[in-house]
């Protein structure tokens, strides 16, 4: 164990830590905090609740975003609800419970102290983001309107119709925009950090390109808060936006920040397949779908051939020649396993060849049976003796119509497909990353002064993330916890002048930074950088995806490093670096992608475990279920960067004073 | 299927625009329309050419990046989705589709396809917002709203800023986006306090980034991927005249 | 008076003005209607000369009509400007508008129907209002037998009052300008009652859109009574009051 990795979690019990730290950190006074310039980079969630909260205190803010607006980053997306615990349901909730529901959740490797800071905060996000206006769905009586999520126990979902996200999001927003309006925050929109300038082992800057006009522009920050997402476009298809990236934290790593947990990525069953080469994102399917619909594949190889050969319709295949294979394997939990059990279960049966869709990598999910269900409770409720089929099937529709009708539009939108009348097909796709810079209990990186918070950070989630949990995180963080934890940091600081960006530092870090963009331009090259990106995404999907074993993350390994190479040496940037080039952007989002891809498979085969979102196939009980091990792997990975793609790995222990660590079972 | 596609290029702000046509061969129907761009672009960089530039980002229709101007209507020829969602098979073989950017003097084109809406952003800075800091607030349930106010609010705020209300009005107006907020916040309690002085000051922003006015056509609703009512309009012009002879 | 001004130039105002003057000449063109009426009178154009004696004499009517023809100048001028000042809010137009896909095309050319109406109401003062008022109209005199209210009409020489009436033995003479004969001789030509129904069309497009729109100008706009404005814009200012008035040239022509 190295003893770089200080966590700072402070001493006393579990939940008097964050309340005595409150009270005790260092302050800085109003006057001091006018002189005081802070730079957010990112501006979701996490980094817009950040920036508009640290304004209000009286900090100098610039913030940073690649889109066009703060508005669109990819926090926006998220459908499902955000959790606290509030227990308005009087149904037994507690901050204790939902801390105990996170490390759970998250396999016991996440960090007991932040986890509970997390839960304790959360329902102040609850109060203040109604505060902002935002619409959350309420009960007739005019109270705020909760459901369950994720098989909790508890209702604690707080939500606004499927686009809680946005709700989120542009209340976050509005809070930003006012302090624009104000002055107090300068907002840089289509701007990409491309490098953090250190001076003297402090992170004081960066240099960011405006995306627009291609110029390299320096500024200067008594602090550096990342709040740049996740990093799942690593596998080119995921249900992140197309801009999202780890550009930004990967800079961070290479200026001396690590990197938590790589290879901690969540992967969600309920995604509409891929379509074919052209495919770009991937859709995630609300996951309340596996409540009523059943999983399928055909249960004869030759069936599901004629079924990708266009030959064959599902709704033409008997029931004896389906294989319900959840129900099959998880007799007692069925359709509702939890969502890595469910996306392994659906790999294996494509990877076995009874795959359906033109690309066999899809498996039905029935609605036929819910339906007919369905309309046998409306026909007794309606005192209909005996009807026909019929009847039923059009009972029922309306039935799952109310339930279900946006989800089942939205589908039919994307495929063509009328999934009230043949079954939908699903596949597991990414859509968040547990992983990422690893920080500290104040959420400050290994370098002093740079920050990370919400996704871009390695987090509260552990292994495994629970639903509605990734809005809470980001909230907390910017809301709730980086204004309180910075003050710690910058209130040594109070004396730093402004620093010139003519200070060597910052010159020496724009002229890399141009010296690869240049490199990018003029490789000149003949594959396009969307050709490399295609090619990573496959090899890590395939991996270091749902399941993963050690010769095939060696594979893995090789393949990135030789993929790398060919990238440098033949991809073709069209256009200049003076001008809004697209290309440009993305070709240096990749070569980022590229590093981190070894990362992922570097440390996925260094966890000889399987944990959450991380499967090794060597390390499963009989029955296929995920065998953690506790005794050697109860800890954090932290990755320092020591050369070009060099690593040494770092451990930050795992302790559990206060929940008793216990297997998962699903059967 | 094929498809001939004559699209906008434009180098930047400064330089003059024209219209390129150019030959897709294998477009699949299950494509979306940006997926058919995503392929003209490979073709384009593997002919030594610039792709083409176009605002994209979740591709599901909520982040509000994607805005073409698809056979002379915004988010092309389906009614309530974005660019993102439309898919190639509400297009036939052989058809010539044009494509242009959304054309108004307060989104000036930065490239191609891609203009500059950060109007919408100063307009909300100057009220679309409830003034309260971090650490503010009242316990979440203290504050009862019932649920059909909470649900015409949602449906206000369901706006997601694309523009496309601006890229169909023959005015230009913005009317349709400002009034979304205006009307979120004036219909819930937390806005109240500030509704008057909310109202005329992004009213007034409204009209500084050289929106057009409105003139009731609907276009704007009939194109808005979030089908956002003609009502919000009428609550704003309704608070605008009542903030603008009540208020101080 | 500042706020007054500012409130009426900002792009809210500016609509409202052009509602409230729009909601005017829509009250206008009902009472025009009703006196109009009377030119399907069968009595050779008695109350029709006698009403338009009426109309130009009262004082308050004298009044209001001054305020009309400022607010049509207004309305018209006020709107022409304000196409004009949208237009400059897009000025690379595109090259290619689907406007059908959304809205209708009346909505979309307020503008040039209501210049439209602007020529027509131009032609018809002349024809008719400045005639009136200062052309050579010939004047009528009028006998009607109070007992079987039956009228006669015989030309008669200029006189200088606007009306003479007097009764005599049961029988009500009156002396008039003889606006009718202009109408009537004016609907003879085939062109003047096209034109005029043309120009009629034009009104029920323009006020299909308009009423409804004003009503939305001002904040108007709910489930429960949308349909009534909506009804009423689209039967009373959209269909019966632009027939009505374009019976009037057909009837004459028709009945020369």
């Amino acid at each position: 164990m190295s003893n770089i990795l200080d966590s700072k979690i402070p001493e006393g019990p579990i939940d008097q830590k964050w309340t005595k730290y409150k009270s005790s950190v260092a302050l800085v006074n109003p006057a001091n905090k006018r002189s005081i310039e802070i730079i957010v980079v990112g501006t979701g969630l996490a980094g817009a609740s950040a920036a508009a909260t640290l304004a209000e205190m009286g900090y100098k803010v610039k913030a940073f975003c690649f889109q066009d607006s703060p508005r669109r980053a990819h926090s926006i997306a998220a459908q499902g609800g955000i959790n606290a615990a509030k227990n308005y349901q009087n149904d037994g909730d507690s901050v204790f419970r939902l801390f105990y529901d996170t490390i759970k959740g998250g396999d016991y490797r996440a960090r007991e102290g932040n986890v509970h800071r997390l839960a304790e905060v959360s329902s102040s996000i609850i109060d203040q983001c109604v505060a902002q206006g935002v619409p959350f769905a309420r009960e007739y009586g005019g109270m705020l309107s909760n459901r369950s999520f994720g098989g909790t126990q508890v209702q604690r979902t707080f939500y606004a119709a499927g686009q809680t996200g946005q709700q989120l999001l542009l209340g976050a927003y509005s809070a930003l925009q006012r302090q624009v309006g104000m002055g107090n925050v300068t907002m840089h929109t289509r701007h990409e950090m491309m490098d953090v300038v250190t001076i003297d082992g402090k992170a004081r800057g960066i240099i960011a390109r405006d995306l627009v006009s291609g110029k390299l522009e320096r500024h200067f920050g008594h602090a550096v808060v990342l709040a740049t997402g996740g990093y799942g476009n690593v596998f080119f298809l995921s249900t992140n936006a197309m801009g999202s990236n780890v550009t930004a934290a990967w800079k961070a790593h290479k200026k001396g920040a690590f990197f938590g947990n790589p290879c901690f990525t969540q992967i969600h069953p309920t995604c509409i397949p891929v379509s074919g080469d052209h495919q770009s994102k991937l859709t995630l399917m609300s996951e309340s779908l596996r409540n009523d619909g059943r999983i399928w594949v055909p249960a004869r190889k030759e069936d599901a051939e004629a079924v990708r050969a266009g030959k064959l319709k599902p709704n033409d295949i008997t029931e004896e020649n389906r294989d319900y294979y959840l129900e099959r394997r998880y007799p007692a939990f069925g359709n509702l396993v939890p969502r890595d059990v469910a996306s392994r279960a659906a790999k294996e049966r494509c990877d076995a060849g009874f795959g359906v869709n033109k690309t066999g990598q899809a498996v039905y999910l029935d609605y036929a049976a819910a339906i007919e269900r369905y309309g046998k409770i409306e026909a007794t409720k309606k005192n209909l003796n005996n009807p026909d089929k019929a009847t039923l099937i059009v009972l029922g529709k309306a039935v799952v119509k109310e339930k279900y009708g946006n989800l089942f539009d939205m589908y039919e939108q994307i495929t063509g497909v009328n999934p009230y009348n043949e079954p939908m097909q699903i596949y597991p796709a990414v859509h968040y990353t547990m992983g990422g810079l690893w920080v500290d209990y104040n959420l400050m990186t290994t370098v002093p002064g740079l920050y990370a918070i919400g996704e871009a950070n390695f987090s509260d989630h552990g292994a495994n993330r629970l639903g509605a949990s990734a809005l809470m995180q980001g909230l907390a963080d910017g809301y709730f916890v980086l204004p309180y934890t910075i003050g710690a940091y910058l209130s040594t600081d109070i004396r730093t002048k402004a620093i010139p960006t003519d200070h060597e530092a910052f010159v020496e870090a724009e002229n890399k930074v141009k010296a690869v963009i240049d490199h990018l331009i003029n490789v000149k090259g003949t594959k396009s950088v969307d050709y490399f990106h295609k090619i990573l995404g496959k090899i890590i999907w395939n991996e270091c995806g749902m399941s993963r074993n050690a010769e095939a993350l060696k594979k893995a390994i090789s393949d990135v490093q030789a993929l790398r190479a060919e990238f440098w040496s033949s991809v073709r940037v069209p256009g200049t670096a003076d001008e809004f080039n697209t290309e440009l952007e993305k070709a240096g989002r990749v070569a980022d992608f590229l590093e981190l891809g070894e990362l992922m498979c570097k440390d996925a085969l260094e966890r000889n475990e399987s944990c959450g979102g991380h499967f090794r196939e060597e390390y499963q009980t009989e029955e296929g279920e995920a065998l953690r091990d506790d005794e050697n792997f109860s800890f954090v990975s932290a990755w320092e960067l020591t050369g070009d793609n060099q690593w040494n790995l770092h451990k930050e222990e795992l302790k559990y004073e206060n929940i008793k660590i216990a297997a998962r079972s699903y059967k | 299927m094929k498809i001939t596609l004559k699209v906008w290029r434009q180098k930047n702000n400064a330089a003059k625009g024209q219209f390129e046509t150019y030959k897709l061969d294998h477009v699949s129907e299950d494509m979306s329309f940006l997926e058919m761009f995503d392929v003209l672009n490979e073709q384009l960089i593997n002919e030594g050419k610039e792709p083409v530039v176009f605002d994209h980002d979740c591709r599901e229709g909520i982040c509000g990046s994607c805005s073409m101007y698809i056979n002379g209507r915004p988010h092309g020829p389906k009614n309530a989705v974005t660019t993102c969602q439309l898919h190639m098979r509400s297009f036939k073989d052989g058809d010539i589709i044009v494509v242009e950017p959304w054309r108004a003097a307060a989104f000036p084109v930065l490239k191609d396809l891609s203009v500059d809406r950060s109007s919408f952003d100063r307009i909300m800075s100057a009220g679309g917002f409830v003034s309260v800091n971090t650490g503010n607030a009242q316990d979440a349930n203290n504050l009862p709203i019932g649920k059909e106010i909470a649900d015409e609010a949602f449906s206000s705020a369901a706006c997601i800023g694309c523009g496309a209300c601006v890229a169909a009005c023959k005015n230009a107006s913005a009317m349709l986006f400002v009034s979304a907020k205006v009307s979120q916040l004036a219909l819930l309690p937390q806005g109240q306090p500030e509704a008057r002085k909310r109202v005329l000051a992004m009213v007034n922003q409204m009209d500084a980034e050289g929106f057009g006015a409105c003139t009731n056509t609907g276009a704007c609703s009939a194109e808005c991927p979030k089908e956002i009512s003609l009502s919000n309009i009428a609550r704003m012009n309704r608070e605008y005249l009542s903030a603008g002879i009540i208020a101080e | 008076m500042n706020w007054l001004t500012n409130f009426l130039k900002s792009s809210i105002g500016r609509k409202l003005l052009m509602a409230l003057t729009g909601f005017f000449l829509c009250a206008f063109l009902l009472v025009h209607l009703i006196g109009n009426m009377q030119l399907f009178k069968h009595d050779h154009g008695l109350a029709f000369n006698t009403y338009a004696v009426f109309m130009t004499s009262n004082p308050i009517i004298k009044f209001t009509s001054y305020g009309l023809y400022a607010t049509i100048l207004f309305h018209a001028f006020w709107g022409l400007y304000l196409v004009n000042t949208n237009r400059k809010a897009r000025p690379v137009n595109y090259a290619i508008i689907d406007g059908k896909a959304n809205s209708s095309w009346n909505s979309r050319w307020m503008g040039v129907l209501g210049t439209i109406i602007l020529a027509f109401i131009v032609f018809h003062m002349a024809d008719f209002w400045a005639e009136y008022k200062f052309g050579e109209v010939p004047y009528v005199q009028y006998s009607q037998d109070l007992n079987t209210l039956e009228v006669t009409a015989m030309p008669t020489d200029a006189i200088d009052s606007k009306k003479i009436q007097f009764t005599e033995s049961n029988v009500e003479i009156t002396i008039v300008k003889n606006l009718y004969q202009e109408v009537a001789v004016a609907f003879r030509e085939w062109w003047i009652v096209l034109l005029y129904v043309l120009a009629m069309a034009s009104i029920s497009f323009h006020l299909v859109h308009g009423f409804k729109s004003a009503f939305q100008t001002l904040g108007f706009n709910h489930k429960k009574y949308n349909g009534l404005i909506n009804f009423i814009g689209v039967w009373v200012f959209g269909i019966i009051i632009p027939i009505l008035f374009a019976a009037m040239p057909v009837y004459f022509f028709i009945n020369q």
